[in-house]
Parts: structure tokens; sequence; C-alpha cells
């Protein structure tokens, strides 16, 4: 518990079993908030959520057994977005453990490939050291969940404790500073290029660099594109914003990657939604990689200039060789490339055509209207998560928070439930779809009895409506297994748990709603009953390159 | 892929368990091949040399590297390539020894330098020491008389000391 409190820990998730009835007791005794969730998987979710809004570690706690299986899928999805998180699971006692014991499961095991690390607890002495070195896993370096199994016998041994100093580690030492060769190298290629992008990822909001790309692209006048992930870490709404690249990246953002000469990668890995076909990404450019993870780079693109090295303080310093550079030249040669990009923008924009149905586009675009851009944004998977980071622009990093990398359906609440307890003040609104809803829709509960005014808008098309889109491209529109207009009433549903509910069933109807909403200080359900088969645009079909865009 | 190459690699790690499941996990996860594996105490208990050989082109085998050296149990990572290094592997053979032919099974036994350490009435048991290509060559030669059975270990291999 003191070493909880030494870390930062205010807030524990969780939902408790035989294996942990002492630490919960233990728990109650301090002032550490425990919320108690309705499924161990929502409880690690929550924790990504509140990890993401506070920067601090998110914290679980689960029993042994199916406790512990069912805070994997939160785990892999915190691992493939690189989100702190420490999962301390109960485990059958020592003597029991390999003996198919009454809840015993070896998650260690089953978490090992889908966590930054993972221990399982045998001597209660080494319990204070591997609880520090956990925490310091998962914040430092790339960042990631870490997995603690405590053997009910362990915890229940009484020690004198004594706060083990900060962990020094002689097998794990993230390298932050980047090589300066290889800065010199990057701003040789910076001052050559033409027709530069910088394309950002997750690493830029991790790292907290927000401040230092701003400068680097203002400097440069470079223009910047982003992962789903990287949402936030440049504004939205600057000149130099590109959108977001890759399957359902913008028009500009794709060609502008397709014809760039540089491209400069930061905290990003490349992934196969981002690249499209790998042999054209980017065919004409050189790459400058800066990743504080040396496995992603070279994993997926072949790279020029590798720099190994914390997103941050990578900028800051190439920021300070730029200094020292005469830009003019190169500056004189940006108008030109970024007059193309606006004819790609102004040709080629995002849209979808209005109609008295209500389009799913148009109430993400209101709920950003409304919101003035300044909400926190959680999302579920699909089509609700493409066009929730089409349409809605972030100015400042940490208000997207979305399963990025494993895609989870059932992220986006459990998830708004944790930013709303890191951030009591900011409106939190998850954008859902009708499907992605009912995968933790028992957290209502949660989010009601903690008196958390989270809003969901449930993009209701009345189908699992991202695989019908695959359905209707690439399978002669044979809807099989995606049609779920059979549904709860998502009012009602609301009302059964003591949540507001509302309905939108006309575009006229959309902004009343909304508003209500914002100001109804409670937990709330938002249902847009929307244009059912509705698709994302522009969409690059699986294996194609990216610049060969399906269009509206 | 052409230029695929076999690279040894010399791994210490922390003696544990799960660690060995940590690094084959690693390996199967992934895709990436592993031809053998051998593990055993290094002077510091604590401490475990894992040696394994595995085969890929230039680019899958940095990740290799790069991903064991992720591991949080593995303290060190050796790509012994392309330096100067000793390998050894051992088996042990099980061959048809037939009258006529024991003879013959001795005299290899004497070239290769290896030692009979078990003699029925129709079987030697060989155990022959060296790299990849010396263990091959001899089998290759004792398959002529008949092997009943073998065990082999993987390879294990250290860095040579710089000369002088
Ligand atoms: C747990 C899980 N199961 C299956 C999928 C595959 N999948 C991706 S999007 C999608 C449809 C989601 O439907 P809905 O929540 O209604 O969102 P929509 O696309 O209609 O906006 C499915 C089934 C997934 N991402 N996650
Ligand atoms: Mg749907």
């Amino acid at each position: 518990m003191e070493i909880l409190k030494e870390e930062g820990v205010d807030t524990v998730f969780g939902f408790p079993g035989g294996a942990i009835i002492d630490i919960n007791d233990e728990l109650d005794k301090t002032d550490i908030h425990y919320i108690l969730v309705r499924h161990e998987q929502a409880a690690v979710h929550a924790a990504d959520g509140y990890a993401r809004a506070s920067g601090k570690v998110g914290v679980c706690l689960v029993t042994s057994g199916p406790g512990a299986t069912n805070t994997v899928t939160g785990i892999a999805s915190a691992y493939m977005d690189s989100i702190p998180v420490v999962v301390f699971t109960g485990q059958v006692p020592r003597v029991l453990i390999g003996n198919d014991a009454f809840q015993e499961v070896d998650i260690v095991g089953i978490t090992r490939p889908c966590t930054k690390h993972n221990y399982l607890v045998k001597e209660p002495e080494r319990l204070a050291d591997i609880v520090r070195e956990a925490f310091y896993i998962a914040r430092s370096g790339r960042p990631g969940p870490v997995l603690i199994d405590l053997p009910k016998d362990v915890v229940q041994t009484k020690m004198n404790f004594k706060m083990p100093p900060a962990p020094r580690m002689k097998s794990y030492a993230p390298h932050t500073e980047p090589h300066k060769q290889q800065l010199e190298r990057a701003i040789k290629l910076i001052l050559k290029a033409k027709k530069p992008v910088i394309f950002a990822g997750g690493g830029v909001i991790l790292s907290g660099a927000y401040k230092e790309l701003f400068e680097f692209a203002d400097k440069l006048n470079m223009p910047v594109t982003g992962s789903l992930m990287g949402l936030g870490g440049f504004p939205g709404t600057n000149p130099l914003w590109l959108g977001m690249i890759g399957m359902h990246g913008t028009y500009r953002a794709n060609m502008s990657t397709g014809n760039c000469d540089l491209l400069i990668g930061i905290g990003v890995r490349f992934d196969d939604r981002v690249t499209g076909r790998i042999d054209d990404f980017a065919k004409n450019a050189k790459i400058v990689h800066i990743d504080i993870d040396p496995t992603s780079i070279q994993k997926n693109v072949p790279v020029t200039v590798p720099i190994v090295g914390d997103c941050k303080v990578s900028l800051k310093k190439l920021n300070s060789l730029l200094e020292q550079e005469d830009l003019t030249e190169v500056l004189k040669t940006r108008p030109n490339w970024l007059k193309q990009i606006e004819e790609w923008k102004s040709t080629t924009p995002l849209a979808y055509d209005q109609s008295n149905a209500i389009k799913p586009q148009f109430v993400v675009e209101k709920i950003y209207e409304l919101t003035k851009g300044k909400a926190i944004i959680t999302t579920e998977v699909g089509q609700n998560q493409m066009w929730a980071a089409q349409y809605y622009h972030f100015d400042k990093p940490n208000r997207f928070i979305t399963s990025g990398g494993l895609g989870v359906m059932g992220f986006g609440f459990p998830a708004a439930i944790g930013a709303q307890l890191a951030r009591p003040k900011d409106l939190v609104i998850d954008i859902a779809g009708d499907g992605s809803i009912q995968m933790n829709i028992q957290e209502l509960i949660v989010a009601v009895s903690n008196k958390l005014p989270v809003k969901i808008a449930i993009l209701n098309n009345g189908y699992l409506g991202m695989v019908r889109q695959w359905q209707e491209l690439f399978y002669d529109k044979r809807y099989a297994a995606t049609n779920i207009e059979q549904a709860p009433d998502f009012v009602k549903l609301a009302e059964a748990y003591g949540a507001v509910g509302l309905r939108a069933t006309r575009a006229d109807e959309v902004e009343d709603v909304i508003k209500k909403a914002i100001d109804t200080p409670k937990t709330v359900i938002m249902d847009f009953v929307v244009e059912r088969e509705e698709s994302v645009y522009p969409m690059v079909p699986a294996g194609a390159p990216i610049t060969e865009m399906l269009l509206v | 892929m052409t230029d695929e190459r076999k690279h040894t690699i010399s791994l210490l790690v922390d003696n544990e368990s799960g660690v060995l499941s940590r690094v084959a996990g690693l390996f199967s996860g992934r895709g990436f091949n592993i031809e053998s594996l051998c593990v055993a105490e290094t002077l510091d208990p604590g401490i475990s040399r894992m040696t394994l050989v595995t085969r890929g082109n230039e680019r899958i085998v940095e990740q290799i590297n790069k991903q064991l050296n992720k591991l949080i149990s593995v303290k060190k990572v050796i790509d012994l390539t392309d330096v100067a290094f000793v390998e050894r592997e051992m088996a042990l053979v099980k061959v048809k020894a037939k009258k006529e032919e024991r003879a013959e099974i001795l005299r290899i036994v004497d070239i290769f330098r290896c030692k009979v350490v078990d003699v029925s009435a129709g079987c030697y048991t060989l155990e022959v020491t060296g790299t990849a290509g010396k263990i091959a060559a001899i089998l290759s030669l004792l398959s002529q008389m008949g092997i009943k059975e073998i065990a082999r270990t993987g390879a294990i291999a250290l860095a040579r000391e710089a000369q002088k």
C-alpha cells in the first residue's frame, strides 16, 4: 500500500475474489479510490483511459483464474498502444500452484506475449522490489502493461516494511538520448528536402513532445500527418495539419506521403493500416525514423536515418541544431509543395452527402462544434472510430482515447470512465457503435453509481457497420452476421441503469440532443439513429498502396 | 530469401523460471525460426547462458537481436556470426556393429576423435563432439552401417579471446 502511494496511485480499478480478499481488505483502509467495475476487462480499459488522460500509471486489481483471464483483452490493447498499466492478479497459494487448483490459471504464461513484463511473486521478500520495478518498467521507455501475479499466501505474509529505493535494473535501461551523428544526418536531409512530410504517432503524445513537434514543424513550415494514435500530437486546426494517414486517411495526407521526398516518422511503428502495400509506401522518400523502441525501427519499412531516442528529447535537439542553420533556401521551396497539397485538399476534401436522415459524420461534426473541440473523446471500434478520427479535430494531446493497435470493441466506454475519473472537470464523450457499446454496457452502473457525467453517443446504424462496409465492397453485399437491427432500446436501457437516455431520429434533432446531454450533469446515452448503410471514405482497400483510395 | 544466413546468438539471461518460455515464445510468436537452443547456468548461479542458432536475412536477424534485447530478463545479446568464435555440438550415436564392420567403425571413431561410450552385442554407442559439419560428416559415414538412434545437443558457442 505504501508503495502504491509513493508511486502516486490514487485510483484502482478492480473486481474482488477469494484470492485477493486480503488486498481489498487493506486497500479499504487507505484513501485510495477503489472503483468496483462489473467486468475485469473493463477494469483494464478504464485503467488505460485513466492513464492516458492523467499521464499516470493505471492500476487494476483482480482475482485469480477467471478474474485474471478476463483482463487479457485489456492488457493486450494497452500493450499494442504502449499504455502504462500495472495489473495485480490474485493467485492460488504457492503450494497449490501447478495442481489445477480451484481458480488457478497460469496468467503469467498467458500474458507473456502481451505484457511489457510480468512477474509471479514467489518470495514475500521480493514483493516490494517487484512492485517498484513494475511501475518503473510500465512508465519508462516505451511504456506498456506489467502484470504481477500474487499468490494468496505471499500476500498474507506479515513482514516489516521498508520502502525500497528507486529501482535500478541491469538488464533494462531505456535509451532516451538520441545519437548525435544520426541527428546531424537527419538535419542534412531536412535541409535538402523539397517535399517533406512529418508523420507523428502515439510516441509524440506519450513522450509529451507536443510543443517540440510544433516548434519543429513551424520552423520548417513542414506539413504534418498523424496515425490514429498520433491525433492531437499536432493541432488539428493548424494549416500545416494534413489529417490522418492510412486506410481511412485523408486524400491529401495519403497523397502527400506517397509523393514526398522526405518522411520524418516520429513515434510511429509503420503499422499495416498506415502503410497499405508496403513496397509502395513513400516510395520516393528518404525516411528518418525517431522512436524510443529500437525494434520499431527497420521493422516494416527501410529507414535512411534511424534515431533511437525519446521523441521529445530528440525533437528538442533537432530544434536546437536547426537554430544554427540558415533555413532561407529550404523555406523557399516550401510554397510549391504546400500549394500542391492545398490542391489535393480542395479537389478531394473529406465530405459526405447531407440528408434528412442523420448522417453519422454530421453527428460527430456537431459534437465537435458544440464542445468547441475541447472534449475528451473516447471511441469504440469500427466506423464510429474512424468518423470520430476524421471529423473531430484535436488541438491538444491526450484528448483522443482509442484502442488503436488491437481495435477492441467495448473499449471506449470503460476508457471514458477512467478518463472522467482522471479529469473530473472535463467533458468526456464516448463516440460509440451500436455493436461495440453492447460489449461493456454493464459498466453503466459504475458510471451512474460513481456519479460520473460521462456521455455516450451511439451512432446507431443497426449494423456491425465496418464489417458490413467490407461486405458491401468486397463480398457482393452479402451481409452475413452483421445485421444487429434487433437491439435493446438504448433510451430505456439508460433509464434502467439510472442514467439519462436521449434519442434523435432526424437531422434537425441532433443539435438539441447533444446540447441537452452536455447540460445534463449525469451519465447520458444519446441514441442517434443514423443512415444505416453509410460508409467510411476515403478507403484504401487492404493490400493496395495508400495513394489508391476509394472516394465517396 | 536468398540472403538468408545462419546466425549463432549467445544470450546472458536471468536464471529464473519462465525465461526460456519468454525467449521461445518470442520466436514462435513472431515467426522467427530456431534451429537449436541450449541453456545452462554460468559461473554466476543467477545468470544462465543460452546459445541459439537461427536463420534469416539481415533484416530479420536485426529484428531478432533487437527483440531479444527488449526482453527484460535478457541481460546481454551477442550475435557471434561476424566475430571469431568456437562452436561445438555433441551427439550420442547408437550404431549397428556387425562383426565384420567393427574395425571400420573404430577407424572412424579414431579419425573423428570420438569415443565409444557403450558397447553391446550388436551395437556401439559413440560420443561425437564437434562442429555441426563434423557431426554431419560422421553421421553420413555411420549411416552405411546403420544408425539405430541418435541424441544431439544444439550448438554451444563462445567468442574467441582476442589474439596476443
Ligand atoms: C472484440 C471485437 N470483436 C470483433 C471485432 C471486429 N469488428 C471490427 S469493427 C466491427 C463492427 C463494430 O460495430 P459497431 O460497434 O456497431 O460499429 P460501426 O462500425 O457500426 O460504427 C467488428 C465486429 C473487433 N474489432 N473487436
Ligand atoms: Mg454499428
